[in-house]
């Protein structure tokens, strides 16, 4: 039970992952290759803050704030640059946040920190915590799809010119989006730290960025049940397989390869045009 | 009483290119006026610095007495100035429908917090409807921008400029690319939207349309405003004739 409830954990920290990415990439249509970054600096900042003392879940907030700093500073950046060059600039954020950490010793260096503080709950206390947050993201962003935010993000993702002669400040919009989905990806990171108890730099890595890509690739840019479907899938099949775990890179650049030559809108746009189809039949 | 658009002595440099020289007019609230002149004229340079895209080497550019100068595109239009764009760009991942009610909740997206605690758009989806209905293309309301030909998708432009309730709507050659009888049926329709008080300015090649409903030109040549006035008048003008249509041409 107790491997069962660990998997189910991990999943549902890769559900509030993705769907920080969902918020950037998939909404509001800004691409990032760093991502892992931000979970990063909420992995480290909730280790750090809980070892100095503060408390579970205050820490997580900690993790949220920090992650959400540093997304505001490379939002700065996708009011300079788009598309394929924000995606090289979010790529070298990546790079970046690995570089540092692994030379800063009070960060634990290549050997990363270990004995981090548990959350205080029972592992199935933990897995019901982490699962209420994935609802709560889940249940947030298919609010904000649903807002004016989510209208004006759309409308950006869509065409940022168009987007600014219909009166919207596109930057402001996109910082937001970059706060809010990095700032999600931190928590996501203090739950990963409190789950595993033990952080190094290899866990915020390029292929983590590309993992959770795929999974927003992969569920459909924009969709909230698609998204989450295939972050709980994709989590799930490197760990229950040891192969696909070992060629995680290759499955998932196979996968983005596949669904953007044959099915660019992903599960999500699969499942609406079913559902289209259906409708009309009937 | 002061004008609803002064443009006063606007000069734009490219490098060593002069494309605008000391350019300067006015429109009046409530007015129609057509904006011509020949290919490289530098129309669209003089309506790039109106919008904001383009930063004048000199001059200004006010809107009810404010000027617009270092504002970028959406304080512009928020401050009043509606944009139909030459090239149109609807958001083609949004029905017609919704092209214009994005445009017509701008009391939501001023502010992003804002936007993110509204929600509702029953109301902006409403007046987007008479919109579309008020430029011809309601019974289309739900089609996606890309399945619509190019007359339905310059009437989609205008209703997404008029959901944002300007002041004064600059139109960049909204006839180009129409059949005469789509033309004219556009052209009346701007004409219509004047009627009811909206002031425009008007940049178009169609001549013919734009002497049958624009009572004042502005004509600018290499640059230079070579013609402001009644339309009658400016067209009879020989150095309008000769540098616009062509020495010995009737028109």
């Amino acid at each position: 039970m107790g491997y069962e409830i660990t998997l189910a954990t991990s999943m549902c920290i890769s559900v509030v992952f993705a769907l920080s990415l969902n918020l950037i990439t998939g909404f509001c249509g800004q691409i990032s290759l760093g991502h892992a970054a931000f979970f990063g600096v909420g992995a480290y900042t909730a280790a750090l803050s809980s070892q100095a003392g503060l408390a579970f879940p205050l820490d997580l907030l900690a993790a949220a704030a920090a992650a959400a700093v540093f997304g505001f500073i490379v939002g700065l950046s996708s009011l300079r640059v788009r598309h394929d060059f924000l995606a090289i600039t979010t790529m070298g954020f990546g790079f970046l946040f690995l570089g540092v950490v692994r030379q800063q010793d009070w960060l634990g260096g290549e050997m990363g920190i270990s004995a981090i503080p548990g959350s205080g709950l029972s592992k199935l206390g933990y897995l019901g915590f982490v699962a209420a947050v994935a609802v709560a993201v889940a249940l947030f962003s298919a609010y904000l799809k649903r807002s004016w935010l989510g209208f004006s993000f759309a409308a950006i993702a869509d065409d940022e010119d168009t987007a600014r002669v219909v009166a919207l400040d596109v930057a402001r919009y996109k910082l937001l989006a970059f706060v809010l989905g990095t700032a999600i990806a931190g928590i996501a990171g203090g739950l990963y730290a409190h789950h595993v108890r033990f952080i190094s730099p290899d866990s915020f890595g390029f292929v983590e960025s590309i993992a959770v890509l795929s999974m927003v690739i992969v569920g459909g840019i924009g969709s909230v049940p698609g998204v989450v479907f295939a972050a709980l899938v994709l989590t799930a099949l490197p760990l229950w397989f040891q192969v696909i775990e070992d060629y995680k890179l290759l499955l998932y650049s196979a996968l983005l390869f596949i669904m953007m030559q044959l099915c660019e809108d992903g599960i999500g746009g699969l499942m609406r045009r079913l559902m289209q189809g259906r409708r009309r039949t009937t | 009483m002061s004008a609803l658009l002064s443009v006063a002595d606007i000069t734009v440099r490219f490098g060593g290119v002069e494309a605008v020289s000391n350019v300067s007019f006015d429109v009046q609230d409530g007015e129609l006026l057509g904006f011509i002149g020949p290919n490289g004229a530098g129309k669209t340079t003089m309506m790039r610095v109106i919008t904001g895209l383009v930063t004048p080497t000199l001059g200004s550019v006010c809107l009810e007495d404010r000027d617009l100068g270092g504002l970028a595109v959406f304080r512009r239009v928020q401050r009043g100035l509606g944009l139909a764009q030459q090239i149109v760009r609807p958001f083609n991942s949004f029905s017609a429908l919704d092209n214009v009610a994005l445009a017509a909740g701008q009391r939501h997206t001023a502010r992003p917090m804002r936007a993110l605690f509204s929600f509702r758009r029953a109301r902006e989806r409403a007046k987007a409807h008479e919109l579309l209905k008020l430029v011809g293309i309601d019974h289309v309301a739900d089609a996606m921008p890309p399945s619509l030909p190019l007359g339905y998708r310059k009437r989609l432009e205008l209703a997404r400029a008029l959901a944002l309730g300007p002041r004064l709507l600059l139109l960049d050659e909204p006839l180009a690319g129409l059949n005469q009888t789509e033309a004219t049926a556009l052209a009346d329709t701007i004409a219509d939207l004047n009627q009811r008080g909206l002031a425009m300015i008007l940049i178009e090649h169609n001549l013919s349309e734009v002497m049958r409903i624009c009572p004042r030109l502005v004509v600018q040549d290499n640059g230079r405003k070579i013609g402001d006035g009644p339309a009658e008048s400016v067209m009879s003008d020989p150095l309008v004739r000769s540098a616009y249509l062509g020495t010995g041409e009737s028109g």
